[in-house]
C-alpha cells in the first residue's frame, strides 16, 4: 500500500487538477471539433500548444527547446512536485513514466534539430529525471492503453522495496498525426463526441494529456493506492474479450477478499468503442460488480493512451475523496448487454474503496484498487 | 530459489537454444528474411507469424523455442505465467514503416500496421499462442541492463498465482535483431540461478 501525496492534470480543460475536476463537476468537455491529415473531421480533445509553451516559460525560464509533449510532461511534474513538498532531486526519489508514443510526430518533421535519439521513450523519461536533478535512472513503462495503471503498480514495487521514499508517476500521450491516422485506420474514432456505454456509441475521441501522481511510503490519511494488477486476455492483439478473461482476472486479483459492498464506484477504461465497452460490462459482472457504479471519463477528455490511468486516477481519487460518484458523461440509452449499473447523475457515497480499470491492445488489461482512509 | 530454466538467444548471426548452436544457415540478408528462416526451421505452422512486425516475430520465435524446449502444452489456459520484456527501440522499427504510410503525398495508413506501434504487442502474440492469462509488460530502458530487468522480472512474481515468468530483452530495429528470452519459475529444482550474472551470460 502506498499514499498518494500529491497530484496534477494538464489538458485540454487546464493545467491544474483543481481546472479539470470543477470542469468535470460541470460537465464539460475539452473534446471539439478538428480535422486528421487527410482533412476529415474528427473530433479531439487538444491541449493548447500556445497556453501552454506560454505557461511553460513562464514557470521554467530555461534557454533549451523543448517539444510540446515534454513540455506538458515537465509541467505537470513540476506542479504536483511542489504540491508534495518533495525533494525531487534527491536519490530516494525515482521517477516513472508512462506513455505510448512520447515524441513520436519527430518521425513526421522533415528535419528538426532535437538530435536522433529525442524520439526513443528512454530519452524521454531520462530527460523528464534529469530535469528535476534526479539521479535515478527513471522506469519507463509502455504498456499501450493500460500503461498508467503499470506505472502506478511499478510505484507500489519501488516504495514497497524501501529502495525509495517518493516516487513520481507521469503519464504522458499527445495526438499528432501519426496516432489519429492509426486510430482512423481502424475505423475506431467518433466524429462527434464519444458516448460511453450508451447504446449510440460509435467509437472513442483522441485526447491529449500529462498527469501526474507524487505517492510516498509513509502511511498517512488519505487516498492510497492499494493493490494493483495486470492480466492479458490471450484472445486477440486489437479486438478485446468477449468473455472479458483479462479484465475479470485483473479486478479478482485487485479485489482479492474485499467484498464488491465495500467499491463505491468503478472509474471505468469506457473508451465508447462497441466492443470495449460490452467487453468490460461482462467483466465487471463476472467480478461480482454489476451493481456497482460505473463511470467513464473519456468525453470530458477523449482517451489520452498513456496518460489515461494516471488523468482518470486522479479525477476518480477527488470524486473518491468527496464521497461522490461522478456521472458517466455523454451515457443517455443503456446499449450494454448484460449487468451493468452505469452512472447516471453525481450521487453521494459513503464507502471507501474504488476501482479503475483500463484495457488495451496487446490484450492487456489493469485493474488499481484505492481507498481513501480517514 | 527462482532459476532460469529455458532460454534463447537471437542475433543477426546466430541462434542459441540452452546453450546449443541451432544449425541454420541464414541465406537472408535482411533481419526479416532471417526470421523467415528461423520460423522455416521450426516449422512452427502458425500463419498469424507473416502478419506480425518484425520485433514480434523475433519475441514469439525466441518465446515459440524455449517453451517448446519445455514441453509447453499451448492449448491449455494458463494463468499461472507472465510475460515480462524490455527493449530499448520500443516499436521503433514498426514505427517508421508506419509513418511512411502517412506521407501527406502517399497516405494510405494500415490498421495492420498501426497495431504494431506498440512495444507490448510482442507480449500479447505470446500470451495468445500459448494461452497465457498472467500479467504481460513492457519495459524500456536505455540499454541492455540485467540488474534492472532482474528487478522488474521479479516484480512479476509479487502478483498472486504466479509460479513463472517469460521474460528478457527483445529488441529489433532496422534490420538487427537482439533477443534473449528466458523462462524463469520459482522453486523449481533444475536451471540456473535468476541473478544478475546468469542473465549477463547468457546475453
Amino acid at each position: 500500500m502506498i499514499f498518494k501525496l500529491s497530484d496534477n492534470i494538464v489538458s485540454s480543460l487546464g493545467f491544474t487538477t483543481a481546472a479539470n475536476y470543477k470542469a468535470v463537476l460541470e460537465g464539460k468537455s475539452g473534446i471539439t471539433p478538428g480535422k486528421d491529415a487527410a482533412g476529415n473531421p474528427i473530433s479531439i480533445s487538444r491541449i493548447d500548444a500556445g497556453k501552454l509553451d506560454a505557461t511553460f516559460q513562464d514557470t521554467f525560464h530555461v534557454k533549451e527547446a523543448y517539444t510540446l509533449a515534454e513540455q506538458a510532461m515537465l509541467l505537470s511534474a513540476h506542479i504536483a512536485i511542489q504540491e508534495a513538498g518533495i525533494n525531487a532531486s534527491s536519490d530516494r526519489t525515482c521517477f516513472v513514466l508512462s506513455s505510448t508514443k512520447g515524441n513520436i510526430h519527430l518521425l513526421g518533421l522533415p528535419s528538426h534539430d532535437f538530435g536522433k535519439d529525442r524520439v526513443h521513450l528512454w530519452h524521454t523519461a531520462k530527460l523528464l529525471a534529469g530535469f528535476f536533478g534526479n539521479p535515478n535512472f527513471p522506469v519507463t513503462v509502455s504498456n499501450a492503453c493500460i500503461s498508467g495503471a503499470c506505472a502506478q503498480i511499478a510505484a507500489i514495487h519501488l516504495l514497497e522495496q524501501g529502495n525509495y521514499d517518493h516516487v513520481v508517476v507521469t503519464g504522458m500521450d499527445l495526438a499528432p498525426d501519426f496516432i489519429v491516422s492509426g486510430f482512423q485506420s481502424f475505423k475506431s474514432l467518433d466524429q462527434e463526441r464519444c458516448r460511453p456505454f450508451d447504446a449510440r456509441r460509435k467509437g472513442l475521441n483522441l485526447g491529449e494529456a500529462a498527469a501526474t501522481i507524487v505517492y510516498g511510503k509513509e502511511k498517512k490519511p488519505g487516498i492510497s493506492l492499494v493493490k494493483g494488477s495486470i492480466r492479458n486476455d490471450a484472445n486477440h492483439i486489437s479486438g478485446p474479450s468477449r468473455t472479458g478473461e483479462g479484465l475479470f482476472r485483473a479486478l479478482q486479483t485487485a479485489m482479492e477478499d474485499l467484498p464488491a459492498c465495500e467499491i463505491a464506484f468503478i472509474s471505468a477504461h469506457g473508451t465508447a468503442t462497441p466492443y470495449n465497452d460490452q467487453m468490460e460490462a461482462v467483466a465487471f459482472s463476472r467480478a461480482g460488480l454489476g451493481s456497482t457504479p460505473v463511470f467513464s471519463l473519456k468525453a470530458h477528455f477523449g482517451h489520452t493512451l498513456g496518460a489515461a490511468g494516471v488523468l482518470e486516477s486522479v479525477i476518480a481519487l477527488k470524486a473518491l475523496e468527496q464521497g461522490l460518484v461522478l456521472p458517466s458523461t455523454g451515457f443517455q440509452e443503456p446499449g450494454i448487454e448484460g449487468e451493468i449499473n452505469v452512472s447516471k447523475s453525481l450521487s453521494k457515497t459513503d464507502k471507501r474503496f474504488c476501482l479503475k480499470t483500463l484495457s488495451g491492445f496487446g490484450g492487456c488489461n489493469a485493474a488499481l484498487l484505492f481507498q481513501n482512509a480517514l | 530459489m527462482k532459476k532460469i530454466t529455458s532460454y534463447c538467444r537471437i542475433t543477426d548471426h546466430q541462434v542459441i537454444l540452452n546453450g546449443n548452436k541451432l544449425n541454420i544457415a541464414f541465406s537472408g540478408d535482411t533481419g526479416s528474411s532471417r526470421l523467415t528462416e528461423i520460423y522455416r526451421y521450426l516449422d512452427a505452422g502458425y500463419a498469424k507469424f507473416h502478419k506480425m512486425d518484425n520485433l514480434s516475430k523475433a519475441g514469439f520465435l525466441a518465446s515459440e523455442m524455449v517453451l517448446r524446449s519445455l514441453d509447453y502444452d499451448l492449448e491449455i489456459p494458463d494463468g499461472s505465467t507472465s510475460v515480462v520484456f524490455a527493449n530499448k527501440s520500443a516499436s521503433l522499427d514498426d514505427d517508421k514503416r508506419f509513418q511512411e504510410t502517412i506521407n501527406p503525398n502517399n497516405y494510405y495508413p494500415s490498421p495492420a500496421v498501426f497495431v504494431y506501434t506498440l512495444p507490448n504487442i510482442v507480449t500479447g502474440e505470446v500470451a495468445i499462442r500459448n494461452k497465457i492469462l498472467g500479467e504481460t509488460s513492457f519495459f524500456i530502458l536505455e540499454d541492455f541492463d540485467a540488474k534492472k530487468m532482474h528487478i522488474f522480472i521479479d516484480w512479476a512474481f509479487l502478483s498472486p498465482g504466479i509460479s513463472r515468468v517469460l521474460c528478457g530483452w527483445t529488441e529489433y530495429l532496422d534490420g538487427h535483431c537482439d533477443v534473449l528470452v528466458m523462462m524463469v519459475e520459482k522453486d523449481s529444482p533444475e536451471g540456473m540461478d535468476f541473478n544478475t550474472l546468469n542473465i549477463n551470460q547468457l546475453y
